[in-house]
């Protein structure tokens, strides 16, 4: 068995001396696994880190087996986020999400390709906004995909605010309204208003976290680094802050 | 055939870093061999570290003395402390022979894969630590990989309200590299962080 794709390097847990096992979402082969021989030497251990861009050559004796990674660097997209804590974050967050809510070897080119392009628009200003809308992607891919087109309850498309925490249905404003506690709000830029900001992120990150929780990883909570994001995020609306940068 | 007791020390030298079980048994005949000058010595060495030497209380470095002796140096510079992930990386510091500050063991890194979250990491003193009106100064000198840096930025905002400054090791070109061999982040990285010539 040999192919050749390139991936994303969601984790890479040491194995040996020098070796490790790295986790890394293809675009043909999805979620998979391989162990990267020297991939730990001080020479190399920079390529495997979260986020980063890899071409990768899969070899295994049989299918079913580990097999084994070659793999060469394409974009770092760790080295250039290092110093900012925000942007880490997230990215720590989008691969420890994407490890566990993949199933291992079915390919999902889409989320591949959502992944990919929200990790080149991180230099961006609505990085965050679009990080929610790869996770509402990542629903979607799964077969958990939200309905936020039109009101649950009406069936209008005006002024929707809220989202069932049952159905995952949009819910409009005037229906949503007696029952507001019990539902999520939904952020307006994911239905094309509102411009966002760290206010709209949270609840974004809320509504997809809490069906992520659901469905994704069966009542399981959400990833340590995912649940850091939202707490920092969380502190940067408590302080009086400027927008996202 | 090897005795259980051959056997046994065999499996234990395996788990050492670098040893297989091949090479474990070249070790372990070599002790053998070399009973009076190695292995008895070893043993004894063995037993004495495991009495003896223990995680100092203020900084989490290895010593046989309790605080540690870095720690109990008057001639350290007490204002600032450098903040590393394990004892080896003190260990590099102290053959840098660069610092003269004192430090602060973590014991890890957050990592989602280890199951390693702030509440695992040796957080509570450092606070207080850095309250501590002499402190100045604290240097994050963790490992410039995604886990690493998460951590000094979780280590950094537990630090925010101390009233020290928070710095932390540059990132760039090492000393030797090649520019052409070098990854786009560090190249990036080493960008970002000049300095006049």
């Amino acid at each position: 068995m040999d192919w050749t794709d390139q991936g994303i390097v969601l984790s890479a847990r040491a194995h040996g001396e020098n070796s490790a096992i790295a986790v890394l979402l293809t675009r043909e082969h999805g979620r998979h696994a391989g162990l990267a021989r020297g991939a730990r030497s001080p020479r190399k251990s920079g390529v495997l880190q979260p986020g980063n861009l890899v071409a990768a050559q899969w070899r295994a004796r049989i299918a079913e087996h580990l097999g084994q990674y070659l793999v060469e660097p394409l974009h770092s997209h760790a080295g250039l986020w290092l110093d900012d804590p925000l942007r880490l974050a997230a990215l720590s967050a989008a691969c420890a999400v994407a490890e566990a809510a993949l199933p291992e070897r079915e390919p999902h080119p889409a989320v591949f390709d959502g992944l990919r392009a929200w990790l080149d628009g991180l230099p961006g200003p609505f990085w965050a906004e679009a990080y929610v809308g790869w996770e509402l992607g990542l629903l979607g891919e799964l077969g958990f995909g939200l309905e936020l087109d039109r009101c649950a309850v009406s069936g209008s498309n005006d002024f929707l605010a809220y989202v069932s925490p049952r159905t995952g249905r949009a819910v409009s404003q005037a229906a949503g309204e007696p029952f507001h506690d019990r539902l999520l709000p939904l952020p307006g830029f994911l239905i094309g208003q509102g411009g966002g900001g760290p206010a709209e992120i949270i609840d974004g990150l809320a509504l997809t976290g809490h069906f992520l929780e659901r469905h994704a990883f069966a009542g399981a909570p959400l990833p340590a680094a995912r649940l850091r994001l939202a707490e920092r995020l969380a502190t940067i609306r408590a302080a009086p802050p400027p927008p996202i940068p | 055939m090897s005795g259980i007791e051959i056997e046994r020390l065999t499996q234990l030298l395996a788990k050492l870093p670098g040893l297989g079980p091949r090479s474990a048994r070249r070790a372990a005949l070599h002790l053998l061999k070399r009973r009076d000058s190695l292995l008895v010595p070893l043993a004894e060495a063995l037993t004495e570290v495991q009495q003896k030497v223990t995680n100092c209380t203020i900084c989490g470095n290895l010593d046989s003395c309790q605080p540690c002796a870095i720690c109990a140096d008057p001639s350290r510079d007490g204002s600032v402390i450098c903040i590393v992930e394990e004892v080896a990386d003190l260990w590099a510091m102290e053959r840098a022979r660069a610092f003269r500050g004192r430090y602060h063991v973590l014991g890890g890194t957050l990592s989602a894969l280890a199951g390693v979250g702030p509440d695992d990491l040796n957080l509570a003193g450092l606070v207080e630590r850095a309250r501590a009106e002499e402190v100045t100064e604290v240097i994050l000198a963790l490992n410039a990989t995604v886990d690493g840096q998460a951590t000094a930025h979780v280590v950094a905002d537990r630090l925010a309200h101390a009233g020290v400054a928070i710095s932390r090791l540059a990132q760039g070109v090492p000393l030797g590299g090649e520019l052409d061999y070098l990854d786009d982040g560090t190249l990036a990285a080493a960008l970002r962080a000049r300095r006049p010539a």
